[in-house]
């Protein structure tokens, strides 16, 4: 093991030129698979924003008995789907439209009777917050004979899912195919270090070295190769990060960056592709010679 | 220690670069292997360190049949056998003793043993004093004579020596061609390839002639064709 490490070692002494080549190529390879994956956590993020606004009001008929009204609501409470369930009065309503509707602020002052009704505001739980749930729940509502109505942005909250699958389709897609890529382009530079060390391999297996024991350098450098370009990539996603945040561009005030786990994911993917691309680049040298 | 039965060796696209080859090399012999390029001197080298495997026959070394040996088997047979060839085949970013060390490295010897065992074949090829050159600063004699003492270090029982001298010039020859004398003189069963008629001819030693792929000469079997050698 000792001389497996320090042979790996020699190798990024000996070629540090094409050892740099492979780290940076690996790097850049992973930097745009993590880039595709910070749009993608920052999509989810803001879409999350968006979803937790997704709820079903139910309006109830003037007169229904607060009694009535609880029950009903510790009922709704119980739904698998349902996170909470809020009473607005009709006059906690109008407060409210006092409030946010102020170009009407004039109109609401005026009133001698209040014309919104008492409502139920039901917010789902995550993974409910789509259109089929809200449908689902708002259709079990409505069968409650003091709701006179219910509302659930159906058009947008539809709208919201088209966005979602379009979004994660597109982003996987792309992240997938530049992972392709990185593993040809990480499997190509280790082939080329394999090239160059041709010879070595050579005099190993005259001497009688095992195969393990020719592979075992490759592998240890290939790792380590991939350790150093994922790190390198999670610095370049970070640099990244900080430039789009520090500029403010649009809405990216509230951009996000990577969690320490996925930061973790992104380093040990790096060095499971060079390990894994030079498991498959000495394999085929050695058996072609 | 050495067996060839009627050995064939095809090359992919047609041809024979060896027919119905028999030999038996015994423990301790010295034997040339002469003909002209391309007769089959290292078909028969590659055969004996399975860098190749016979189309048909039997080859056996040193108790290994080499049509038989799986690939975790070959690193076996190679840490018996020394193996030296005409372009040296040392890594040049290492020093003389670099390279002899790296033949136990590789083979999972003890640390502690290898200096002194480094130290005691780099002696034996007289190039104690350095141990701690490049290959680059080395003349072709010295740099060959590093390619055997790496192929000494194993304790091999077998040394096999395809063209050792053809890039070396006639004092380095003769050098490189006594200390390959002296080894086989240790007990080490020497076979060397090479097209060198004037070397064959100052000893006494068998000499198996190849032309095109046959054996048409061996003078361990028919003394009395030794005129035949050309």
């Amino acid at each position: 093991m000792r001389l497996v490490s320090r042979e790996a070692l020699l190798s990024f002494r000996r070629a540090p030129l094409l050892s740099a080549l492979s780290v940076t190529t690996i790097a850049f390879s992973l930097f745009v698979v993590g880039l595709f994956g910070l749009v993608a956590l920052n999509l989810r993020a803001a879409l999350r924003g968006v979803e937790e606004r997704v709820e079903v009001v139910a309006f109830l008929l003037r007169g229904t008995p607060p009694e009535t009204i609880a029950t009903a609501s510790e009922d709704i409470s119980a739904f698998p789907e349902v996170q909470t369930v809020d009473y607005v009065s009709a006059e906690q309503a109008l407060a409210r439209a006092r409030t946010t509707m102020v170009e009407f602020r004039d109109v609401y002052r005026d009133l001698q009777v209040n014309p919104l009704p008492a409502s139920l505001e039901i917010s789902l739980k995550e993974g409910f917050r789509d259109a089929e749930h809200a449908r689902a729940v708002a259709d079990r509502v409505k069968a409650y004979q003091f709701v006179e109505d219910v509302r659930y942005g159906r058009d947008w909250i539809e709208r919201l899912d088209k966005l979602r699958n379009i979004a994660g389709l597109v982003v996987m897609t792309i992240g997938l195919a530049f992972a392709v890529v990185a593993v040809v382009i990480i499997g190509t530079t280790i082939r080329m270090t394999v090239l160059q060390r041709a010879r070595e391999i050579a005099i190993m297996r005259l001497v009688g070295a095992s195969d393990w024991f020719v592979r075992g350098p490759f592998l240890l450098e290939g790792a380590l190769k991939g350790f150093l370009g994922g790190a390198l990539a999670v610095l370049l996603s970070y640099l990244g990060y900080l430039l789009f945040r520090g500029n403010q561009i649009g809405t990216t005030t509230g951009l996000v960056f990577f969690q320490p786990v996925h930061i973790a994911l992104i380093i040990l993917f790096g060095t499971l592709l060079g390990l894994s691309a030079s498991l498959v680049s000495v394999g085929r040298h050695l058996r072609n010679v | 220690m050495i067996q060839f039965s009627h050995v064939f060796k095809s090359f992919p696209k047609g041809g024979f670069a060896l027919k119905d080859a028999s030999l038996h090399v015994a423990k301790g012999e010295f034997v040339f292997l002469t003909g002209h390029s391309g007769a089959g001197k290292s078909t028969m080298l590659k055969l004996m360190f399975a860098e190749q495997r016979p189309s048909s026959g039997d080859v056996r070394v040193s108790g290994f049949d080499i049509g038989d040996l799986s690939p975790s088997e070959i690193p076996k047979l190679r840490r018996r056998l020394g193996i030296v060839f005409q372009d040296f085949r040392l890594l040049e970013d290492r020093t003389a003793e670099e390279n002899v060390a790296f033949a136990l490295e590789v083979t999972g010897s003890r640390r502690e043993i290898i200096p002194g065992r480094v130290q005691r074949v780099l002696t034996q090829v007289g190039l104690a004093g350095k141990a701690s050159a490049y290959p680059r600063e080395l003349s072709g004699g010295e740099q060959q004579r590093v390619a055997i003492a790496r192929a000494l270090v194993n304790d091999p029982a077998i040394l096999l020596a395809d063209e050792p001298t053809g890039n070396l010039d006639e004092r380095a020859t003769r050098g490189v061609f006594q200390l390959l004398r002296d080894i086989n003189a240790g007990g080490t069963c020497v076979v060397m390839a090479t097209h060198d008629l004037d070397l064959v001819r100052q000893t006494s030693y068998r000499t198996v002639e190849l032309r095109e792929g046959s054996i048409v000469f061996d003078s361990g079997l028919d003394e009395s064709n030794g005129a035949d050698l050309q």
